[in-house]
């Protein structure tokens, strides 16, 4: 069927999405970063009902979430290194 | 007389039996009966009394084949929903051979979630088995047709160990009613066993992540429903505050998500995704509290639905790209921006944002565990969390719709496909903004309040920090790249490790044979060579022996023979 098929020489020509916008990208980080900011900041403003005490700590879950996505990432690569093979490897 | 003939017949068989029927039909009419098949069930379902019993006597056996009650009901809403967003998902598809495996299978699984005895629900957790694999195997490629092989191996041993078990634990109690089995005895453990294979644990996971990306496009949204949360369900039922499920649902949360992030096919990793996703139902069978069952089944509830999610907008990506391999992927939320959209919608349910169902109903679980102090466990599953943004929130989307512009150019979704998603996404921001919906048909009454301050602010803070990672970690080039690869897992135990290890003792006897054969020529031979020598009639042996001689060895051999008589 024709229009499952890929159509290669189309893709450079494409239309220009609004994410290829220069300034674009950056406007999603700095919005990214101003809703990290107000998260913490909110912390100051009311009383945390957590089951552990080191829950209650002001942006507890905010520096457990960067340390855990960076360290599962770091470590995912080194997984990478031992058990990566080509493409083809069960054929 | 209508009542009792609406009731007469177990939830879900009413797909199983008109599957076929309705197949053979014109292809319109077919698509349209198919659509009207799982409406028709869920009405039968809602119009049952709450709580129903029917039993069938089958020679001295009393079988419980329909057993209605507050945690089957749920478990059979969403498998209805479920299955009616596949069919229509699968509506352009001119497949006679998937559409009625399809309902065969959706049907099953619905059955055996009201089976009320281990028997009844051996026979359905078998016709989920076999029905399934004609999903993967109507993909028609030679990969799919080896994985769907082994996939059914381990499906059908799993329904084995279930019938083993059944079978022991109604020697030690004369009873086959499916309810509470613990894991006290040899029986028990059997069917624990089953279950676990079903549910994916760790090392017994093997088979999803091998065969559900090889199913087809549509297949893999029906695979991805009904098999693993039936086991979730029949975890719930006969094994309930089992603490062995506690680390053992931790071990499924965070493992996968590992492969998840260096993983190249999408699907698969929406996969290990689902397999991550299991481990907090786990982790709730096994606390086994109201608030901890509650949780599991809300979020069984909420994930068969962004999960198919999902996979929808992957397997829509698989029909227009061609391919869902994350490396050969890119910008393509330019051609196909609905897809993009529900996938998104997909991505922040599963990940827990607020006002999504992820939200409302994963925290319970979290809850629950937090209640009890398991603080390891509250760790991994936080970890776990972070996780999951990454894998299904940021790198499902982010690397087919979005990162660079691989040039690819495709048609959107056909239109039965944006439906059947744009439903899902629906269901989605609807249970999350009104999670007492859903809340209300759980098995026990919810006294439990998602949308607090803390729980908004520290799940917020959790994600958009993990978020913030991914940036930092994109824009330094710390990410992993996507590259064409295939990831080892434990399935490569049974695809290289055996096979490899059987050509080995294959080819140890060969060595040995021929050894023993080499040795047997020369041992022949030595033996021709001695009697050449020793008997011929110029040796020792062979030639003419004088008359005395004879007589005398004669005699000693009698006298030998005469001292032995005695």
């Amino acid at each position: 069927m024709s229009d499952e098929s890929i159509d290669p020489d189309d893709g450079t020509k494409g239309e220009e999405g609004w994410l290829d916008r220069p300034g674009s990208v950056d406007l999603i980080i700095k919005g990214l970063i101003a809703a990290c900011v107000v998260t913490v900041a909110a912390d100051f403003f009311y009383h945390k009902h957590a089951e552990y005490a080191f829950q209650q700590w002001v942006g507890f879950d905010a520096i457990f979430g960067f340390v855990a996505y960076v360290s599962l990432i770091t470590t995912a690569k080194g997984v990478r290194r031992l058990l990566m093979r080509s493409e083809d490897y069960y054929d | 007389m209508i009542d009792g003939l609406v009731e007469s017949v177990p939830p879900g068989v009413l797909l199983i039996v008109a599957a076929i029927p309705v197949v053979l039909l014109p292809y319109r009419l077919s698509q349209a009966v198919m659509l009207a098949l799982p409406v028709l069930g869920l009405m039968q379902l809602l119009s049952m009394p709450a709580e129903y019993e029917q039993t069938l006597r089958v020679f001295d056996y009393a079988l419980e084949i329909t057993r209605i009650d507050a945690l089957s009901r749920v478990f059979g809403i969403v498998f209805y929903i479920a299955a009616f967003i596949g069919v229509l998902y699968a509506a352009h598809q001119r497949d006679r051979l998937q559409s009625a495996a399809a309902l065969i299978y959706a049907g099953s699984a619905i059955a055996a979630v009201f089976a009320g005895d281990l028997l009844t629900l051996f026979v359905w957790w078998e016709l989920t088995a076999i029905s399934s694999v004609f999903l993967v195997w109507a993909r028609r490629t030679e990969a799919a047709v080896k994985a769907g092989q082994r996939y059914l191996v381990i499906q059908v041993s799993s329904g084995l160990l279930l019938l083993v078990g059944a079978i022991l634990l109604h020697s030690d109690s004369g009873s086959l009613a499916f309810e509470h089995i613990g894991i006290e005895s040899v029986a028990g453990w059997l069917i624990f066993l089953a279950f676990g294979i079903k549910a994916a644990f760790p090392l017994l996971h093997g088979w999803m992540k091998d065969a559900y990306p090889e199913a087809t496009v549509t297949g893999t949204v029906f695979l991805s429903g009904f098999t693993t949360k039936l086991a979730i369900y029949a975890l719930a039922r006969g094994f309930a505050g089992t603490e062995i499920l506690i680390p053992i649902g931790a071990a499924m949360t965070a493992f996968p998500i590992f492969f998840a992030v260096i993983e190249n096919d999408l699907r698969r990793v929406l996969c290990y995704s689902l397999n991550n996703q299991l481990g907090f139902m786990v982790v709730g069978v096994g606390v086994g509290t109201e608030l901890a069952l509650n949780g599991t089944v809300a979020h069984v509830f909420a994930h068969v639905i962004y999960k198919a999610l999902l996979f929808m907008a992957m397997g829509a990506v698989l029909l227009r790209a061609g391919t869902t391999k994350a490396s050969d992927l890119g910008g393509l939320y330019k051609s196909m921006p609905w897809t993009a959209f529900f996938c998104i919608i997909g991505s922040i349910s599963i990940s827990g944002f607020p006002l999504t169902s992820g939200f409302v109903t994963k925290s319970m679980v979290l809850s629950a565990v937090a209640h009890h102090h398991y603080l390891v466990i509250s760790l991994v599953l936080l970890f776990a969390s972070a996780g999951v943004l990454d894998h299904s929130g940021i790198k499902v989307p982010f690397f087919s719709f979005f990162a660079h512009d691989s040039g690819i150019r495709v048609k959107e979704a056909p239109l039965n496909m944006r439906f059947a998603m744009g439903i899902a996404a629906a269901f989605c921001i609807g249970i999350g903004v009104f999670p007492e919906e859903l809340y209300g048909i759980l098995p026990y009454p919810v006294d439990y309040q998602p949308y607090t301050t803390t729980h908004v602010v520290t799940m917020l803070q959790l994600l958009l920090f993990a978020a913030l990672a991914f940036v930092f970690l994109w824009k330094t080039g710390l990410y992993p790249p996507e590259l064409r690869s295939v990831v080892l897992d434990i399935d490569w135990v049974w695809r290289r490790l055996l096979p490899q290890a059987w050509s080995g003792v294959a080819e140890a006897w060969m060595i040995a044979q021929g050894w023993l054969l080499g040795h047997a020529v020369r041992v022949r031979q030595g033996v021709i060579e001695l009697t050449a020598t020793h008997l011929s009639p110029w040796s020792r042996l062979g030639e003419p022996w004088p008359t005395g001689a004879t007589a005398m060895w004669a005699a000693v051999l009698l006298l030998a023979y005469l001292l032995i008589a005695y």
